[in-house]
């Protein structure tokens, strides 16, 4: 090693989460300048390592340090983070799917405050060497997984760290892609040999090649050295036995290496699968071009090829789940058809993913399956007692399949896709993130099928050792196979010593680029950048720079979801529409229906009396009591009248006369103001009668004049609309802009917060920025609906609302936020910004009742809360003819809730992952 | 055919199994058929609730202050003494929704049987108490200066009595109208809800493909989510009408809940197909949600179970009648408020059993296309 001090310290770190530990005590000094590699299987604690050295992840107990100072101290974060990149485990997972390649490393090279030329000059340069460059206006999200990863590796090396940091890189890309990222790796290091890299990998080979490796498993270091250190340690020949031979005792008992009795001969011509030109197409995307193979009866059969190289789809057109879009496939000799019902009972299938029902119990899984493949009820539970026994599932049975270790489930998949005896199984990628230990044993089940019970087994892998383990393989790449064949004929057709590197030998044939990649380009140590100074005014700029770079982003992607944007412009409008005609208290049209058992002209007087008016339409009229039951019951006739015989006699007389009205109660709101109709009907015919049989004026004692205001008609259009604008425009953008948030929580490209320079208002504020400009073109439409649609205009200043408006808009989204920095799943944040804007705007903020008339907290809430005062300002703007000068007092509360909502929002963001 | 039924059978049981395990729907369930039933019952104002009034009292008298003193809680807050200046600055802000302005010499003029007028201001933005306040207004004031006239001369009574009667409800109580219907609405809501959960989640969880290579047809699988979310919903719905709407609120059901629990279930099989239709449209459950709301606010508020349909305009009452939800609360409102029987009922039912139909077929046409896209 050399004598630089380490750039990466860990003093008896220990970190948990959920109550799971995930490092156990590690204290660890990594050596500055060299290639660091963190090797053992899933789960060990490697990423949680990884995380906490780059800052990514707050430190619980003990000390961290990088580059010389302690990460638990935030000035020291702030100030290194730009000289470490990370890069998070999973494809892609920092980057952005919607956004292209190009529009990518502009984000990430803005939030570095590089200025425009220097952008330019390093992603050329970058993409050139990395070959990329012809690719800069693809979307990301359509990448492969190696080209996903050089992306990553690029947005990672744009601002010239000095410590790298990759978590397992290179899962799931195909070797070639492999090479080529390990070839750019080491340009890199040549060009800037200070840089230190920190690497987390599952790949024992890959390993080989590191300075220097930390094993580790369970939360804790196992050993430290060169690799031939490790290997010499465990007297082992490879890097894989030596990691076996590191582990305690108990992991290591029942390990042994896996045995393939070889294949007998003989049956070449019984063939499970037979595949001719089998070619899907997606759109203009040709995902799987013209494969064809043969797998005989009991053969081990694997597909090797990277991730997004058409295996899995394969696989599903063999299964029937797809259609293919041209060629044939038969199984046991018959035509594949995703109808045939009967096929499918031959054929377990386990896909790539686990996909159980988490929610039933190991054994309701396998009892389930079972049953839905009609094995005989008498038969299922010894048949599930069987396949307990096979895989060894006894202690688990009523375990939830989501508290089992990976391994296990692997092994409950098996034995849930072999329950009702198949004859041929189709296996996707089983064993991808399964520890070196469980993949020996789950191939050791597989081989004893194979061979003992002649069940055909279909396989895809991207271990090179599983492929080996196979009786024939074929090579897939770009949706083509290469070549099928046994594996050691396939070494020696290529001549070359590896099953890895014939592999890569195909894939060159094919077109994929050489191993060395064509490396014209040397990644030239750019000139320092000069630092814009620290003057204020220097940082101010920055900081805007890296505001607008998410203000970019975010607008791209908003563009980019059809269903978010669609909503965000067209769902106002529906809603709006909606409301404005569906809250309505206006009561016209009642029908009623009158039963007069008088029949004359006074009787029809009173009758024609309520006939003129708009609020009632008459129907025919009423025979009985019967015809009035039944009708009334249908909810036919709101209203009956009764007129009782002798009426117009009675009246004459000057006796008392009752006449009888029947309202329909159903709708107690409806029934008030039908029973206000019909009395003011009343009093009119009376006065009316009064007056023509000169009874002089009973025009009462006084006269009450009602002047309603604002809304001369009473009409609920011009009441309403003036409230539902506010409503809407707190409740979409609070929900989208909630959403904007977690959604990054949720891909992982919250990362980025995490790792680069923007501070938690910067990116909060970033992110607000496009959702008030929506919601304030929302605003615009909302109101030309209101005065185009429902014709109601515009009294008052129009400049006022303006401004409120925006105020508002801040708020809303400021609440939004608030929602999805407290939340962790989308679900969670949309919940919580629906309730916390719709309840207390809808009951607190005087959308029905005044706020004058709440109490108690309720009122509180009120007098506070942005809505009430956006109501008024609505209302007055669009009722009242009010401005500003009438306004003023209710845009104070209005100034006053943004900084707050916004800062509290700021407040609760985290800037490490806990 | 046995296998099919069987199959659906088991899918469905399934179904039950994941969401007994499930505890966010679960609590969901609980709180719409129990919590928020009672909520929306019994927090519904009255429609006149505590509405704020000032009086501006330009006469001084005996009779100006007792229709002071009449206005009193819960339909009016206390009345607040302003002056003629203050009335326009005070509506303007939103303080008062009436004001009362008495003349001065009113109950000069009244005795002396010059009907002086009186004038009412209404902020008639606030529609919810402008209009029935108007009438109570009205009612309160003439009632005080009747009464106060009336110590002094007759008055002749009316020679033609209106006897009102609300059928149904005899006293107009909110809370029975605000508690079905809220049951009504949340059979909609959490059918469509949880039948497309389940399908998303079988999607997000990978276990749609693992469905679709065992023996079983995507009919069998659509079947059997329908049968399972519309047995929870109508257990629910039943529970909550027995226990909540009958047990704590004390609302008499006039007519057969057997007849409403058909009806209901039609509907279910109507808006469990929606469900399904809407999670193969949505990617994910938060896209779910978002296509939720705007489905189902439209579907509950121009039902007919918030205002009445026929102040609707005419466009909007014809395209709701393609809506399962407008039928349904006919016929709730019919059965459950009004005793209908199936003999003045049957043409909701019809409506809905086309609409299901249509609706089902529909889904299942649009399931086996995006299952395809799914795997």
């Amino acid at each position: 090693m050399n004598a630089l001090p380490p750039v990466v310290r860990l003093a008896a770190v220990t970190l948990s989460y959920r109550g799971a530990l995930a490092l156990d005590a590690v204290t660890l000094d990594v050596p500055a300048g060299c290639m660091v590699g963190l090797i053992g299987p899933d789960g060990v604690g490697k990423s949680s390592l990884l995380s906490l050295a780059a800052g990514a992840r707050a430190v619980q107990q003990g000390r961290v340090e990088a580059l010389g100072g302690d990460m638990g101290g935030k000035g020291h974060r702030d100030a290194v983070c730009p000289r470490i990149a990370y890069m998070p485990q999973g494809l892609g997972k920092n980057l952005y799917p919607t956004l292209s390649v190009e529009e990518n490393l502009q984000f990430f090279a803005r939030l570095f405050g590089h200025g425009h030329a220097e952008r330019r000059r390093r992603i050329d340069e970058l993409t050139r060497s990395t070959g990329l460059y012809s690719f800069l206006d693809r979307p990301a999200g359509k990448l492969s997984g190696g080209m996903k990863q050089k992306l990553g590796l690029c947005c990672a090396l744009i601002h010239d760290p000095d410590l790298l940091i990759l978590d397992e890189p290179t899962t799931g890309v195909d070797p070639l892609a492999r090479a080529q990222f390990w070839a750019l790796i080491a340009r890199i290091r040549r060009s800037r040999p200070a840089m230190s890299v920190m690497v987390a990998t599952a790949y024992m080979d890959e390993a080989q090649r590191f300075d220097w490796l930390v094993a580790m498993d369970a939360g804790r270091v196992l050993a430290t050295g060169t690799p031939a250190e490790l290997m010499a340690r465990s007297g082992a020949a490879t890097l894989e036995e030596a990691f076996i031979g590191l582990l305690p005792e108990g992991k290591r008992r029942g390990h042994r290496a896996v045995e393939i009795p070889p294949l007998e001969d003989g049956g070449e011509e019984d063939i499970a699968i037979e595949a001719r030109g089998l070619t899907m197409r997606f759109d203009d995307f040709v995902a799987v071009d013209h494969v064809s193979f043969r797998i005989r009866r009991g053969e081990i059969f694997g597909f090797l090829g990277s991730n997004g190289c058409g295996k899995s789809t394969t696989m599903k057109m063999l299964t029937g789940l797809l259609a293919a879009s041209e060629g044939e496939a038969w199984l046991f000799g018959q035509p594949v058809d995703p109808k045939d019902v009967a096929t499918r009972r031959r054929v377990g299938y386990m896909s790539q993913a686990f996909s159980l029902y988490g929610e039933l119990t190991v054994r309701q899984n396998l009892v389930l399956h079972a049953r839905l493949f009609h094995v005989p009820e008498a038969e299922v539970p010894a048949r599930v007692d069987e396949m307990v026994a096979r895989f060894g599932l006894a202690e688990v049975l009523d375990t939830l399949p989501e508290n089992l270790p990976l391994g296990i489930r692997q092994r409950l998949s098996l034995a849930v896709a072999m329950v009702h005896k198949p004859e041929l199984l189709i296996l996707d990628e089983p064993t991808s993130g399964v520890d070196p230990i469980a993949r020996d044993n789950f191939w050791r089940l597989m081989i004893e099928l194979a061979r003992r019970d002649r069940v055909t087994i279909f396989i895809s892998t991207h271990f090179m050792n599983e492929a080996e383990r196979c009786d024939r393989m074929s090579m897939m790449h770009a949706g083509r196979v290469l070549d099928s064949d046994a594996p050691a004929a396939l070494i020696a057709k290529r001549g070359k010593a590896t099953l890895e590197e014939a592999f890569i030998d195909y894939l060159v044939e094919a077109g994929g680029g050489s191993a060395a990649d064509d490396a014209t380009v040397a990644t030239v140590a750019p000139p320092p950048v000069p630092v814009a100074g620290s003057s204020l005014a220097g940082r101010v700029r920055r900081s805007l720079g890296r505001i607008y770079s998410y203000v970019w982003r975010e607008s791209l992607e908003l563009q980019r979801d059809p269903l978010r944007a669609a909503l965000a412009l067209v769902g106002s409008l529906v809603l709006m529409f909606v409301m404005g005609f569906g809250i309505s208290m206006d009561v016209e049209n009642l029908r009623y229906a009158v039963l007069d058992r008088d029949q004359t002209q006074l009787s029809r007087n009173y009758v024609l009396n309520l006939a003129g008016s708009r609020y009632f339409s008459e129907r025919p009229p009423l025979a009985d009591y019967a015809g009035l039951d039944r009708r009334m019951r249908s909810g036919e006739l709101s209203l009956a009248i009764e007129i009782p015989p002798g009426f117009a006699r009675d009246v004459a007389r000057g006796k008392p006369v009752q006449i009888g009205a029947w309202i329909d109660g159903a709708m107690p709101q409806r029934a008030e103001t039908v029973g206000g109709y019909v009395q003011g009907m009343h009093q009119q015919w009376l006065l009316e009668q009064a007056r023509e049989q000169g009874r002089g004026s009973a025009a009462g004692l006084a006269r009450i004049e009602t002047r309603y205001r604002y809304n001369p008609d009473v009409k609920s259009l011009p009441a309403m609309v003036p409230a539902v604008i506010p409503l809407l425009l707190l409740m979409l953008p609070a929900m989208l802009t909630a959403l904007a948030v977690v959604r990054e929580k949720e891909l992982g490209s919250i990362i980025n917060l995490y790792v680069t320079p923007v501070t938690r208002s910067e990116f909060l504020l970033g992110k607000q920025a496009p959702y008030v400009m929506l919601a304030m073109l929302n605003f615009v439409l909302m109101c030309l609906m209101a005065v185009a649609v429902f014709d109601v205009p515009v009294t008052g200043s129009f400049p006022t609302l303006l401004a409120a408006a925006f105020l508002f808009c801040l708020c809303a989204t400021g609440m939004g936020l608030l929602a999805s920095t407290v939340t962790r799943s989308q679900t969670a944040a949309m919940f919580l910004a629906a309730i916390g804007t719709m309840i207390p705007a809808i009951q607190f903020a005087g959308l029905i009742n005044p706020v004058a008339a709440l109490e108690g907290g309720g009122r509180v809430l009120g007098e506070i809360y942005p809505a009430s005062h956006m109501f008024t300002i609505s209302r007055g703007v669009f009722s009242k003819a009010l401005g500003f000068a009438d306004l003023h007092g209710e845009f104070w509360p209005l100034l006053i809730a943004v900084p707050v909502i916004i800062g509290v929002a700021i407040a609760l963001l985290k800037k490490q992952e806990r | 055919m046995r296998d099919h039924l069987m199959n659906i059978y088991r899918l469905g049981v399934k179904e039950l199994w994941s969401l007994r395990r499930d505890p966010m729907m679960l609590f969901l369930i609980g709180w719409t058929f129990t919590v928020a039933i009672y909520m929306a019952a019994t927090t519904v104002p009255e429609t006149l609730h505590k509405a704020p009034i000032a009086i501006v009292d330009e006469d001084q008298s005996a009779l100006s202050q007792r229709i002071a003193a009449a206005f009193y809680l819960p339909r009016f807050t206390p009345p607040a003494q302003i002056a003629v200046n203050e009335v326009d600055p005070a509506l303007d802000a939103g303080r008062f929704t009436f004001v009362l302005d008495i003349p001065p010499n009113f109950q000069r003029d009244v005795l002396a049987g010059r009907s002086p007028g009186m004038q009412l201001n209404v902020d008639a933005t606030r529609m919810s108490q402008a209009f029935s306040g108007n009438a109570y207004v009205q009612q309160i004031v003439m009632g005080e200066v009747g009464e106060f006239v009336q110590r002094y001369r007759d008055s002749a009574t009316p020679p033609v009595d209106l006897a009102l009667r609300a059928r149904f409800n005899p006293s107009l109580e909110q809370s029975w109208f605000g508690g079905l219907m809220e049951v009504v609405n949340n059979v909609t809501m959490l059918s469509i809800i949880l039948t497309g959960a389940a399908l998303i989640r079988e999607r997000e969880h990978g276990t749609i493909e693992h469905l679709l290579v065992m023996p079983v047809t995507p009919t069998e699988i659509m079947f059997a989510k329908v049968w399972a979310c519309a047995l929870v919903v109508v257990v629910a719905a039943t529970v909550s009408l027995n226990l909540v709407i009958r047990g704590a609120l004390h609302v008499p059901i006039e007519g057969s809940l057997a007849l409403f629990l058909v009806g209901t279930t039609l509907h279910l099989f109507a808006t469990t197909s929606m469900g399904i239709f809407m999670a193969t449209i949505a990617r994910s459950m938060p896209q779910f949600g978002l296509l939720l709301m705007l489905t189902l606010m439209p579907l509950q508020i121009l039902s007919g179970s918030l205002t009445p349909r026929e102040s609707m305009p005419v466009l909007v009452q014809n395209l709701m009648l393609l809506a399962p939800t407008t039928h349904f609360t006919e016929l709730s409102q019919a059965i459950l408020f009004r005793g209908a029987g199936l003999d003045i009922v049957w043409k909701p039912f019809l409506w809905l059993v086309v609409i299901g139909a249509v609706l089902f077929s529909l889904s299942l046409a649009r399931f086996r296309k995006a299952i395809a896209q799914m795997a």
